[in-house]
């Protein structure tokens, strides 16, 4: 078994830590580990958040120790299956990459020397992993962008980003989930709602899942915008 | 028509609960209370639910009117607080005739006051919680700070309680000049020198003017790290000291995200996090180290002393 480390995180929360790097594997065990939390039912256990290579334990010290806690995460981890199940869930999202919803293309196009055809393929063309969600509820930080898409954010972040929009920030890609301020290089735009608080799941995706996006066009943008508004909308999912 | 009118918002009015959880994992920040002893003891004096939901009052009060009769009890930062021009105790159970007044200043000690109602008030609630998020825009009242005209009904007002004058309790002191905040160390604090560490916990901390419920950002020696602050971000809790590269911590509050990529040293009480959220700007405060063991120790005795303030007053429903 791979060490692990329990780190404490003030008197009500530890952080179980898988390793110090970006990695799928690091991260499949930080999935792996959150479904054996969910099935330990462990007294005490409040929520946990998983991130890139650690999760997050939030507890209720009246009701168990840190002590008694980190045992039984030490020995949670030990146990764990840490094999892939095989199977991946990927969320299809229609993104318009048309100049009206990614003002930023341009600069790609500059920065990269790709086409704008290249860059659409490139980036549409493959499963991103949801590696967390955080920053703003729904945002997922996602991993496996093309390098050559690689462009510098914004010199002065824009103080609003409609919610929708698809961005570049150096290495990393993804969806603002809501309207917010932000310093990515938009190259378009989906009518999805990655987070809608009417649904009964009000964000759409889990981290661990994946992400593809699917070029459309703006007469399609404006057709999928009218169930995605009125929170009807369903996603494309499949399971491999 | 029922409940309160808001006359006047204040600084920052809100509503909060004990907070939105069970929704990190998607990247929701808790929001709730920031002053949550003030909070706990604001329900417990009417013999309300533990998580009613209250209103939060930042620097300057609101001005209040009763459209019906109701009990009401104010806790947190004293604001010089007036019913129909009358001075009003804090930490105690107060009546309300329909058409009062209730008047909240500027907070002469504390930061952030509570105003309780009996029976509570109606909210809906979003994700289990009636706590108000600005940053996203939901929850309290259109997920907003209260503005004059707003109306909140009451849920089952009571015109009188049974013992009011024993609903009553000692205000905690928010006045000093300098405060001691427990803090755990952990998380990341290898990432700072050990030079770094001992002027953290030996050398004054001022609040800085920008402080809100995001974080509390402190000025005072910069904490020297080792080679950088930059992590691969990780999750976050509340009263998580952040140290960026400037050295200046930040201690992140009740509306914090949930995740964030400076290392940190360590993170506030539990118990000592109440008293940070009623720090006002320009507070000297002095950060002392103690055990995980003892932060829990503190923490199920203080959850025994509500529990028994519960049992009383709830005795004489």
């Amino acid at each position: 078994m791979e060490q692990i480390s329990i780190l404490v995180a003030g008197d009500s929360a530890v952080t179980v830590e898988f390793g110090n790097c970006i990695s799928p594997e690091i991260n499949c065990r930080v999935t792996g580990f959150c479904e054996s939390l969910k099935e330990s039912r462990i007294k005490g256990v409040v929520e946990w958040v998983p991130t890139f290579r650690s999760v997050t334990v939030f507890y209720d010290p009246v009701r168990i120790s840190f002590l008694k806690l980190s045992e039984k995460l030490q020995k949670l981890a030990g146990e764990m299956n840490v094999t892939r199940t095989g199977r991946k869930r990927v969320f299809y999202i229609p993104v318009c990459y048309e100049e009206e919803y990614g003002p930023d293309m341009c600069h790609v196009v500059e920065h990269t020397g790709l086409s704008r055809q290249t860059i659409i393929d490139l980036h549409s063309g493959r499963d991103y992993l949801i590696y967390m969600l955080g920053f703003l509820p729904g945002f997922a930080y996602l991993g496996g962008m093309d390098e050559r898409l690689r462009t510098p954010r914004l010199a002065s972040p824009r103080t609003r980003i409609e919610a929708g929009s698809v961005g570049i920030g150096d290495l990393q890609t993804g969806i603002y989930p809501l309207s917010s301020p932000g310093g990515w290089q938009l190259i378009g735009r989906t009518p999805v709602r990655p987070f809608d608080e009417r649904r009964q799941k009000p964000i759409l995706y889990d981290a661990g899942d994946y992400i593809r996006f699917v070029p459309i066009s703006g007469r399609e943008y404006r057709e999928i915008e009218i169930p995605c508004n009125a929170g009807n909308y369903k996603c494309r999912i499949e399971e491999i | 028509m029922s409940g309160i009118r808001i006359r006047n918002g204040g600084a920052l009015t809100t509503i909060q609960d004990r907070g939105r959880y069970g929704a990190m994992a998607m990247g929701f920040g808790p929001s709730g209370v920031m002053d949550y002893k003030a909070f706990r003891k604001a329900n417990a004096l009417l013999g309300n639910k533990e998580n009613e939901a209250v209103l939060e009052a930042t620097l300057l009060g609101p001005e209040i009117e009763f459209m019906e009769d109701n009990c009401f009890v104010l806790t947190g930062a004293d604001m010089g607080a007036t019913l129909n021009g009358e001075p009003v105790s804090r930490y105690q159970a107060v009546s309300a005739a329909k058409g009062s007044i209730l008047k909240l200043g500027f907070a002469v000690c504390g930061v952030r006051a509570y105003i309780a109602f009996a029976g509570g008030i109606k909210v809906p609630e979003v994700m289990g919680s009636a706590s108000t998020s600005r940053k996203y825009g939901l929850g309290g009242l259109e997920g907003r700070g209260l503005i004059p005209g707003d109306q909140l009904p009451f849920k089952c007002p009571k015109k009188k309680l049974r013992h009011m004058e024993r609903r009553k309790i000692t205000p905690p002191d928010f006045s000093g000049k300098e405060w001691e905040i427990r803090v755990i160390l952990g998380l990341q604090s290898e990432y700072f020198t050990e030079e770094g560490i001992k002027t953290f916990f030996s050398t004054p901390y001022t609040v800085r003017s920008e402080s809100d419920r995001m974080g509390y950002r402190m000025d005072g020696e910069p904490v020297a790290c080792r080679e950088t602050v930059d992590i691969i971000s990780d999750g976050t809790v509340g009263g998580a000291i952040q140290i960026p590269a400037d050295g200046k911590p930040i201690i992140l509050m009740a509306d914090r995200q949930t995740t964030g990529g400076y290392a940190k040293l360590g993170a506030v009480i539990t118990s000592d996090l109440s008293l940070l959220a009623q720090a006002a700007p320009g507070k000297r405060i002095y950060f002392r180290q103690v055990p995980v063991e003892e932060a829990q120790r503190l923490l199920i005795e203080e959850d025994n002393r509500y529990k028994r303030l519960e049992r009383r007053i709830n005795r004489w429903l």
